[in-house]
C-alpha cells in the first residue's frame, strides 16, 4: 500500500543522506521526496511516499525515528489530509493542436507558463492521479519533457 | 582565557571520565597527540593498526562499564576503524570515535588523507559529527558522550579538521545535555507490565530469551531474581552470555544455530517466550516461521525498531531492561499471586527439558592422543575457575568458547557477535586488560582468525598486558570448512592453511612466551604455565584437524532440525 510520510527533521548539513541512505541500505522503496524549509528556521520538513505493507512502513517510521536528527514521523494515511504534487510539462503545440493543448490545460486548471512557436510549458497542480491523468491525455499529443515536483502533504485541520 | 581546540578536547573527555584511550597519530592529529602528552591522566595505548583500537575500545567499554574511546588520523586511520565501528554498532557497544580531517578549507579537494568518514561511517554509527567550528567542538563532544552511552549505547564518530584542534576557543562551562529529538524511554508503560506479568503467570512452559540489552544495562540481577522467583528457564544469544549464570540448574546455555539441543527444543515447544533486550537474529531463530510456533512473546526492547522486525510480537515493552524487570519483579511480589504455586506449576517443564538435556547434553567425542578444541576450552574454565575475562576471534573458537567456558557474570565474555570480526579477539584482550589489570584475560583464538590482528602483539608488549592467546590450531579457516564439510561434498574451497607462522617463535620475536601443546596430556601443563607467566603468551593447541561445531542447525532451517555429534 501507498504511504505518505512527513518527516520533521532538523536542518543540518547531511541529515537529507541520513534519511535517504536509511532507505537504500535497509531496501525501503522512496517512490517520490521533497523538502524545504519550515516556518522554524532550523526545521525542515520532508514529505516522503513509500510502498510497502503495515508491516513494513511500521519498521520504516521506527527507523525514521531512529535517526538523532529526525524529530517527528507522520504517517499521513492516518489521518485526514490533503497532498499535492506539481508538475511542469513542455507539450508539443504547433498550430493544429494549439487550441486542444489549451482546452485540455483549462479543464484540469492548469497554467501556460512559457510560450514558444511550437511548445507550451504547463504549470499543472493536483493530487498524483490528476497530475498523471492530465499526462495520460497530453501524451498522445507529445510530451517532450516532465518535471514534477512529488507529493507535499499536510493534515486537515480540526472540524 | 582562550585554549586549543586540543586542549579543549582534553579537559572535555576528563569531564566524561575517560582515562584511557586507544589510538594512532598522523598528520591531522598531530596537534591532538602534542597536546596529549601534557595530560598523564589520561593514558593513551598506542595499537599497530587502527582496527584494533577500535576493538580494543568496544572490550575496554565492556569490561568497564562506560564509553570506550578511539582517536585516529585522517584518511586510511579513519577508512581502518569502519570494521571496528560496524562491530560496535551491531553489538550496541558505546563508543566515541575521533577521527583527523584535513583542513576545513580542503574538504571536498581531495587532499591528502582526506576521505568522507562522516559519510562512510553514516550507516554503521548511531550518531557522527563533522566539526567546522572550534566553538561547536566541547558541546558536540559532550553530546556524542551521551548519545554514546544513553538509550540503546553505540558508537558515535566525530570528525576533527586539523585546523578546528589548533585553533582557540573558550572553554564552555558544562550544562545537563538536552536534545529535542533524542530521549530514549527509560520507564515501561505500567499496563504493559501487568498485561505481561498476567500473560507470563498463566504460562504453563515459559522460557526467557535473554540478549545483550541485559549486559548493556546492567540487570543480570533482576533478571536471574525473576526466574529464580517464577522457575523459568533461561536461555541466552551469544551477546547474552553471562547475563544469567551459566552454572545455575535453569540455565539451558546458548540457543540458535550452535545453541544447545534442549534450549532449541525448549524454544520450539514453550508457551510463553519473554524476550529481554535480544533482538530475533537470524542465527537465533533460524527458519522464523518455526520460530517458537506455539508462543505468545513478550519482548522488551529500549529500542522500538527491535520490536517487531523479524517476529510479531504480542506484548511489547518499550523500556530500559533493568527498569522493565524491577517493574515486573514488583508487580509479581505485590499481586498476591501465589509464586509457589507458580514454581511447582513449572516443574513438569522443567522436567521435560531435563529429558532433552538427558538425551542430547553439550559434548564432542574424545579420541585418545588427539586434543579435542572443546576440551582446551573446558581445561581453561576449570584452571581459571570459571572467572576469566575471556576474548574470542570469529568461527569454531568463538561457538567453542561460548559453548564450554559456562560464564556467571556479564561482561566476562567478548566477542564480535553481530559482524563476526575474525581478529576482533587480540585487541579486545588488550582492551579488556588495560580496563582490569588484575584480571586473567584469554584470547581463545583460531590460528586462521589471530592472524588478522597479530600486530597486536606488539601492543600487548608495550603496555605489559599479560594477555593470554589460546590458539585452537587446526590449520584450517575451520567454520567455512566445517559448512563445506557438510554442504559443499566436502570441497575445501581457499580454507586450507598451507602456509602458517611457527606461533611459538612468533611469539618469541615479540618478546613474548610462546608454549605448544600436541598431545591431551600437555594440555593442562600449558595452561598452568601460561597463567603462572607475567607476560603475554601465545598458547598453540594443535587440534583435531577436522572437529565440527555441534549441534548445528543448517542456515534456514527450523532450529529444531539440529545435526548432533
Amino acid at each position: 500500500m501507498r504511504h505518505t510520510l512527513s518527516v520533521l527533521l532538523q536542518n543540518k548539513p547531511g541529515v537529507l543522506s541520513r534519511v535517504t541512505g536509511l532507505f537504500s541500505g535497509r531496501g525501503f522503496n522512496i517512490e517520490s521526496l521533497s523538502v524545504a524549509p519550515t516556518i522554524e528556521k532550523e526545521v525542515s520538513c520532508l514529505t516522503l511516499v513509500t510502498v510497502g505493507d503495515e508491516a513494513i512502513v511500521e519498521q520504516i517510521t521506527k527507523q525514521l525515528h531512529k535517526l538523532i536528527d529526525v524529530i517527528k514521523v507522520t504517517d499521513m494515511s492516518e489521518h485526514e489530509y490533503v497532498e499535492r504534487d506539481m508538475a511542469l510539462i513542455r507539450v508539443k503545440a504547433e498550430s493544429s493542436t494549439r487550441a486542444e493543448v489549451l482546452r485540455t490545460i483549462d479543464i484540469f486548471r492548469g497554467k501556460v507558463v512559457d510560450v514558444c512557436p511550437k511548445s507550451y510549458v504547463i504549470e499543472v497542480t493536483g493530487s498524483a492521479s490528476k497530475v498523471q491523468a492530465i499526462i495520460d491525455i497530453l501524451r498522445p499529443i507529445g510530451i517532450q519533457e516532465i518535471v514534477r515536483t512529488g507529493m507535499v502533504a499536510m493534515t486537515r485541520g480540526q472540524k | 582565557m582562550k585554549i586549543t581546540g586540543a586542549e579543549a578536547m582534553m579537559r572535555c573527555l576528563k569531564e566524561q571520565n575517560v582515562n584511557c584511550i586507544f589510538g594512532f597519530p598522523g598528520g591531522a592529529v598531530i596537534d591532538i597527540y602534542d597536546e596529549l602528552l601534557r595530560h598523564e591522566d589520561i593514558t593513551h595505548v598506542l595499537v599497530r593498526h587502527e582496527q584494533a583500537a577500535v576493538h580494543a575500545a568496544d572490550a575496554y567499554a565492556r569490561v568497564n562499564g562506560d564509553v570506550g574511546v578511539a582517536l585516529v588520523t585522517s584518511g586510511p586511520g579513519a577508512t581502518n576503524t569502519v570494521t571496528g565501528i560496524a562491530s560496535a554498532y551491531l553489538d550496541s557497544i558505546p563508543l566515541v570515535v575521533f577521527t583527523g580531517q584535513v583542513p576545513t578549507g580542503l574538504i571536498g579537494n581531495d587532499a591528502f588523507q582526506e576521505v568522507d568518514i562522516v559519510g562512510i561511517t553514516r550507516p554503521c554509527t548511531k550518531h557522527n559529527y563533522l566539526v567546522k567550528d572550534v566553538k561547536d567542538l566541547v558541546p558536540t563532544i559532550r553530546e556524542a558522550f551521551h548519545i554514546a552511552r544513553t538509550g540503546r549505547p553505540g558508537p558515535v564518530l566525530i570528525d576533527l579538521p586539523k585546523d578546528v584542534v589548533s585553533s582557540k576557543v573558550k572553554f564552555p562551562e558544562m550544562k545537563p545535555v538536552k536534545m529535542r529529538t533524542y530521549r530514549p524511554t527509560y520507564e515501561p508503560h505500567p499496563g504493559q507490565i501487568e498485561k505481561a506479568c498476567k500473560a507470563i503467570s498463566k504460562a504453563k512452559r515459559p522460557v526467557l530469551y535473554v540478549g545483550g540489552g541485559v549486559i548493556a544495562s546492567k540487570s543480570n540481577v533482576e533478571l536471574t531474581d525473576l526466574a529464580h522467583k517464577l522457575n523459568i528457564p533461561v536461555t541466552m544469544t551469544l551477546m547474552g552470555l553471562g547475563g544469567f549464570p551459566g552454572t545455575d540448574p535453569l540455565s539451558m546455555g546458548m540457543l540458535g544455530m550452535h545453541g544447545t539441543y534442549f534450549a532449541n527444543m525448549a524454544v520450539a515447544e514453550c508457551d510463553m517466550l519473554i524476550a529481554v533486550g535480544s533482538r530475533f537474529d537470524d542465527r537465533v531463530t533460524g527458519k522464523l516461521s518455526d520460530f517458537a510456533p506455539r508462543a505468545k512473546i513478550i519482548h522488551i526492547d529500549i529500542d522500538p525498531s527491535s520490536i517487531s522486525k523479524n517476529v510479531k510480537v504480542d506484548i511489547p515493552i518499550v523500556a530500559d531492561c533493568k527498569h522493565a524487570l524491577t517493574a515486573m519483579n514488583n508487580w509479581l511480589e505485590n499481586s498476591g499471586l501465589d509464586l509457589a504455586a507458580q514454581v511447582a506449576a513449572h516443574e513438569p517443564w522443567i522436567n521435560k527439558i531435563k529429558e532433552w538435556k538427558a538425551k542430547h547434553p553439550l559434548g564432542y567425542v574424545e579420541e585418545t592422543g588427539i586434543i579435542k578444541p572443546q576440551f582446551v576450552v573446558q581445561k581453561l574454565h576449570e584452571l581459571t575457575h570459571g572467572d576469566a575475562i575471556i576474548s574470542t576471534e570469529v568461527g569454531q573458537n568463538q561457538m567453542w568458547a561460548a559453548q564450554f567456558y559456562h560464564f556467571n557474570k556479564p561482561n566476562n565474555f567478548l566477542t564480535s557477535g553481530g559482524l563476526g570480526v575474525m581478529g576482533y579477539g587480540l585487541p579486545a584482550a588488550i582492551g579488556a586488560q588495560m580496563a582490569a589489570p588484575d584480571r586473567t584475560v584469554i584470547d581463545v583464538a583460531g590460528d586462521g582468525s589471530i592472524q588478522m590482528n597479530i600486530q597486536e602483539l606488539a601492543t600487548a608488549q608495550q603496555y605489559h598486558c599479560p594477555v593470554k592467546v589460546a590458539i585452537l590450531n587446526n590449520n584450517y579457516l575451520g567454520m567455512v570448512r566445517q559448512w563445506q564439510e557438510l554442504f559443499y561434498k566436502r570441497k575445501y574451497s581457499a580454507t586450507v592453511l598451507d602456509v602458517e607462522p611457527d606461533f611459538v617463535k612468533l611469539a618469541e620475536a615479540y618478546g613474548a612466551v610462546g608454549l605448544r601443546a600436541t598431545k591431551p596430556s600437555e594440555v593442562e601443563p600449558v595452561i598452568k604455565e601460561a597463567l603462572a607467566t607475567d607476560n603475554t603468551v601465545i598458547m598453540d593447541f594443535v587440534v583435531n584437524r577436522e572437529e565440527g561445531v555441534y549441534p548445528m542447525v543448517p542456515a534456514g532451517k527450523a532450529t529444531t532440525e539440529m545435526l548432533l555429534v
